[in-house]
């Protein structure tokens, strides 16, 4: 491939995922600055290894990109101990609670929803990102984080109930 | 369908992942339950409360401008003549040190967790099988129907062998993937519990089973014999599932010599 037809080809086909890129990026690495260094990364690395993408999900392919960019970020930076893991003994509550999301969403609170989000392990908090936000199939998520589909089915009912958990405990400190 | 089947797919059911023959039972059961058609409308609520879009991170205005001009950047000096330069060798040299050092390392650091996560592996693909109504591609319990069945669609033999006689009837093979091959999975019953065998080459030496491993309810039990990788997996009672693997490991002694 000519070196100005793989850029015009990377331009239209790539750069249209910027968002989906950044908004990744933005939820693993939790500030702005370090996501915005980790998409720029991730952009020049998959275009260096663009000659090698064939595939049909041009999304997946460069979210699986800035997701090994952040990780490796993480991991030389050892920001991912900060995460507090989530103690479900502490938090543990039974089935008759009133519904957490609902209580959220009445009192509008975006944010709690947010900060809760962010308090998850961020193999947790990839998921809900790229199911719920990202709105991608299940197949599409195993390819980006190169797990099988059963895990990524498992992994999701998983991180869901211990976001409602942390949720229900934020919305019970504040009432 | 009962209430902690229901609950444990409703999740997927949401998602609009689920097969259509599990989506129907799941439609089913809501109409006649009321406690599950509560966790339905929770769920949906919680689904919605995360896809209001607020929590989306759009990439901020400069930032796609920022990104165009890098990539051009790089593609101006990506030039396909500059692979034995000096600046190609610089870069590359510390580079395969790194990856050299990092494939030394890896075993060491990942060790003890391959394990695990290749169990884990084997437990999901159980589940798996049993959710998609995808068990078998070949159902037969004619050990001589299955084992041709899988000619030319791996690159090995597996064994096969019905063990109705000793309580486990044959039911069928089927493809699966684990451990990043293509591997073969025969599928054998006892009474109402399904038991997946997997199977692939393997280049380690023979070694015992390992003593069985319990997760998510399911128990599994591996080991290597006559250069077959096995790992069994079953929701099966601990100790009928090694009577089952001690089933299959004489069988195949026997069809081996």
């Amino acid at each position: 491939m000519g070196g100005n037809e793989k850029l015009q080809r990377f331009e239209q086909v790539i750069m249209p995922h910027l968002d989906a890129a950044y908004n990744l990026a933005r939820w693993l690495m939790r500030n702005e600055d370090d996501a915005r260094d980790m998409v720029q990364e991730a952009y020049l690395r998959a275009f260096k290894f663009f000659d090698g993408f064939h595939g049909v999900d041009a999304r997946a392919w460069l979210l699986t990109t800035v997701r090994n960019t952040c990780y490796t970020w993480l991991e030389q930076n050892r920001r991912s101990r900060a995460t507090t893991s989530f103690d479900e003994e502490i938090h543990s509550l039974d089935d008759q609670v009133a519904n957490p999301s609902e209580l959220a969403l009445k009192s509008g609170d975006v944010e709690m929803v947010r900060e809760s989000l962010e308090e998850l392990s961020e193999e947790f908090r990839e998921v809900i990102v790229l199911r719920d936000l990202e709105e991608m199939s299940y197949k599409r998520i195993a390819e980006v984080i190169n797990v099988p589909l059963g895990t990524v089915m498992s992994r999701l009912a998983r991180a869901r109930g211990r976001l409602r958990r942390i949720l229900f405990s934020r919305l019970k400190e504040t009432s | 369908m009962d209430c902690t089947h229901a609950q444990t797919l409703l999740d997927t059911y949401l998602d609009g992942e689920l097969d259509p023959v599990r989506s129907l039972e799941i439609d089913e059961h809501l109409h006649g339950c009321a406690r599950c058609s509560k966790s339905y409308s929770e769920g949906q609520a919680f689904h919605k409360a995360l896809k209001t879009g607020s929590l989306y991170f759009k990439a901020p205005a400069d930032l796609h401008k920022r990104i165009q001009r890098s990539v051009r950047e790089a593609a101006r000096t990506e030039t396909p003549s500059g692979w034995f330069s000096p600046w190609w060798i610089k870069t590359a040299a510390p580079l395969a040190a790194a990856a050299l050092l990092l494939l030394l390392l890896i075993p060491t650091l990942k060790g003890p967790s391959s394990d695990e996560l290749l169990t884990q592996d084997i437990v999901a693909s159980h589940i798996r099988s049993l959710m998609a109504d995808h068990l078998a591609d070949v159902p037969s319990s004619d050990e001589h129907t299955v084992k041709p069945w899988f000619n030319g669609k791996l690159d090995f033999s597996p064994p096969v062998s019905d063990l109705a006689k000793e309580g486990f009837p044959l039911v069928g093979g089927r493809l699966d993937y684990l451990n990043n091959r293509p591997v073969a999975a025969l599928v054998y019953r006892r009474d109402a519990h399904v038991i997946n065998v997997f199977l692939w080459p393997s280049n380690t030496i023979p070694r015992p089973a390992a003593p069985i491993k319990t997760q998510q309810g399911y128990h599994v039990i591996r080991w290597t014999s006559s250069g077959v990788e096995f790992s069994v997996v079953s929701d099966l009672e601990a100790s009928q599932l090694v009577k089952f693997a001690d089933s299959l490991k004489s069988s195949v002694g026997t069809s081996a010599s």
